[in-house]
């Protein structure tokens, strides 16, 4: 089957600007995006530039964008792709710095792994339970299959706008710190998570989760970040106060009051009160904010919400 | 077409708007309603985030209400949908889960037995009702509008959990711009997330991501935006200025919930759509096609 591919190519000697070149070449069924780049390069094109190592989806260097998408060259086959968008774009990685056609520095990223200081800070051997390691593991043996490609923080639509934010991969990769019994500094990884650049700035977007080609659902180490942060008693930041306050108002009313919610998550900072201040007024003239204070604020069934809450409170 | 309405939050509190165009809008597609009164919020990911047993159970004894009217569940909100086809998905999948879950409820009586589907208003649309049932109740070609769809992140994805469209290529959206009418305007930002759940802690990333997503579409030459989720629709309408004022642009770009831009097509008036609840001016559009707000 004769395909075009259309690759990004930008050699930062000669062009301004990044564009696209279409190559075509013959594909069997099987056919992946790296084994077409790799016969491109040696029989068409040998200036065509783009990492690749294992061919099997362990070493993660062929991570690219694969029609909009963030995905490994080597495990991604040509003609699902086809018949999935209708074309086949390859580009270099978004977030990171453009070397050369499909090359981008992972620099940055290494920078954020290496800033959750990603080795253990070891209790004593014999303040380890071996039953609790195993079990440990468990839990965070998703985290252990990371490759580190980089494609959940290319496609980290935090990072795209706040780059001092420390990016799903390298957060994944506290939570496997913070969750192993043989880590001494727990409370100590876990407060310096807190700060900007942190766990709080996630959005919860998934895309991360969506995009991992090993299933380490970095969003969801973060989540586990954010609990692990609450139950040792770090719910000051305004991000904690989200959940509890927000916990709170369902237990209470059964269903989100937005005119409360931001006056229980700012409470007496007055900065960020006046910042918020404005908004609420020009909403309040719309109709958009409800009366905080209801006399009955509760859906009808409040009784068995409130139960279901206490059940789990007392476990 | 019957359903159980499950209006979320912000249907019921900071965007009365959703609610009041969706009752129009499903009475003229002849979609019959009875509302959810009695349901509890969804969580928004939020709940999960503390206990997600508790997420699950409250989300069971939802569908436990819509299981005892023998209906589906409509969802008018793309987070509501997100986070609640997610628990469906995983009580009806995982196993032991439902037992686990049933067991929290059986002291208040519930139980859910996993026989309800939770369906988007815009997948009810697309797939149930059909695109050119939809075209027949256009009276108002909405032909002079470039519409830029935001699908925002929990309609779309965990896709696993979801699976209505496909997240590297949706078309649900575009699907409903064309049949009223109007051009579809395909740009980067529509499969992104809005920032909504950061607005409060970190405003100054939720509106970095309102200002990067709007300007797309505005450099598309959009003239407003369609949303199926109220949350979107907060932070790109409420948060624009501000985020015109990071960009150093002004955008003005109106917001939509999906059931005002299908409402419009369908002839009903502005004030009947509530578009005058929005901070960003509706007007320059609504002028677009021969109205006034």
């Amino acid at each position: 089957m004769r395909v075009t591919l259309h690759i990004q190519k930008y050699n930062p000697e000669t062009d301004h600007h990044p564009h696209e070149e279409p190559y075509r070449l013959d594909v069997g069924r099987g056919t992946t995006v790296l084994e077409a780049l790799m016969r491109l390069k040696n029989e068409t094109d040998g200036t065509l530039t783009f990492r690749y190592a294992c061919r099997s989806a362990i070493c993660g260097s062929c991570a690219m964008e694969i029609n909009g998408t963030e995905k490994l060259a080597c495990k991604t086959q040509i003609r699902p792709e086809l018949e999935r968008h209708g074309e086949v774009r390859v580009g270099p990685l978004k977030n990171l710095p453009l070397i050369k056609d499909l090359v981008v520095a992972m620099q940055p990223f290494w920078e954020q792994v290496r800033s959750i200081r990603p080795w253990l800070d070891p209790l004593p051997h014999e303040a380890v339970d071996p039953v609790a390691m195993r079990d440990a593991y468990k839990a965070f043996n998703n985290v252990e299959a990371c490759i580190m490609c980089g494609a959940c923080v290319a496609a980290c639509t935090v990072y795209e706008v706040s780059k001092g934010f420390a990016g799903p991969a390298a957060l994944a990769k506290a939570y496997r710190f913070v969750a192993d019994p043989r880590e001494a500094a727990v409370t100590e990884r876990l407060d310096r998570l807190q700060g900007d650049g942190g766990i709080w700035d996630c959005t919860r977007c998934n895309y991360c989760v969506e995009v991992c080609p090993k299933d380490v659902k970095p969003m969801e180490a973060i989540v586990l970040l954010r609990r692990a942060s609450i139950q040792s008693g770090l719910t000051q930041t305004l991000g904690s106060r989200h959940i509890t306050s927000f916990v709170d108002i369902i237990r209470h009313e059964g269903r989100l009051n937005e005119g409360l919610m931001p006056m229980k998550v700012i409470g007496f900072r007055i900065k960020d009160f006046l910042r918020i201040l404005p908004l609420g007024v020009r909403m309040f003239l719309r109709g958009k904010v409800p009366f905080p204070f209801k006399l009955k604020p509760a859906i009808p069934g409040i009784k068995q919400v409130r139960a279901i809450f206490e059940a789990r409170k007392r476990k | 077409m019957k359903y159980a309405l499950y209006t979320g939050c912000a249907a019921k509190g900071a965007c009365p708007e959703l609610y009041q165009s969706t009752m129009h809008v499903t009475s003229r597609l002849g979609i019959e309603v009875v509302e959810m009164l009695n349901a509890a919020c969804c969580g928004a990911g939020v709940i999960t985030e503390a206990d997600p047993d508790l997420a699950l159970a409250i989300n069971a004894r939802t569908f436990a209400q819509a299981e005892a009217l023998g209906l589906n569940i409509m969802t008018i909100c793309g987070t509501c949908q997100g986070v609640m086809g997610m628990a469906n998905h995983r009580l009806k999948a995982e196993e032991g889960l439902l037992d686990r879950i049933n067991a929290m409820l059986e002291p208040e009586g519930v139980k859910y037995n996993g026989r309800v589907e939770v369906k988007h208003l815009l997948w009810i649309i697309v797939g149930e009702i059909g695109i050119e049932a939809l075209q027949r109740h256009v009276t108002r070609p909405l032909e002079n509008l470039r519409i830029a769809p935001f699908y925002g992140c929990y309609i779309l994805r965990p896709s696993k959990y979801l699976g209505f469209d496909d997240p590297e290529n949706p078309v649900s959206l575009e699907k409903v711009i064309s049949a009223l009418s109007a051009h579809p305007v395909d740009y980067e930002g529509k499969t992104k997330c809005c920032g909504f759940p950061l607005v409060l802690e970190k405003e100054p990333i939720a509106i970095g991501m309102v200002g990067a997503n709007l300007k797309e579409a505005k450099d598309e030459l959009a003239d407003a935006l369609v949303t199926p989720c109220p949350l979107c629709h907060m932070n790109l309408d409420i948060y624009q200025e501000r985020a015109e004022k990071k960009i150093g642009e002004k955008l003005a770009l109106p917001i939509f919930h999906l059931p005002q831009l299908i409402g419009l097509a369908m002839g009903f008036t502005p004030k009947e759509l509530g578009l005058s609840r929005h901070l960003v001016s509706t007007e320059k559009v609504v002028e677009k096609i021969q109205l006034k707000v």
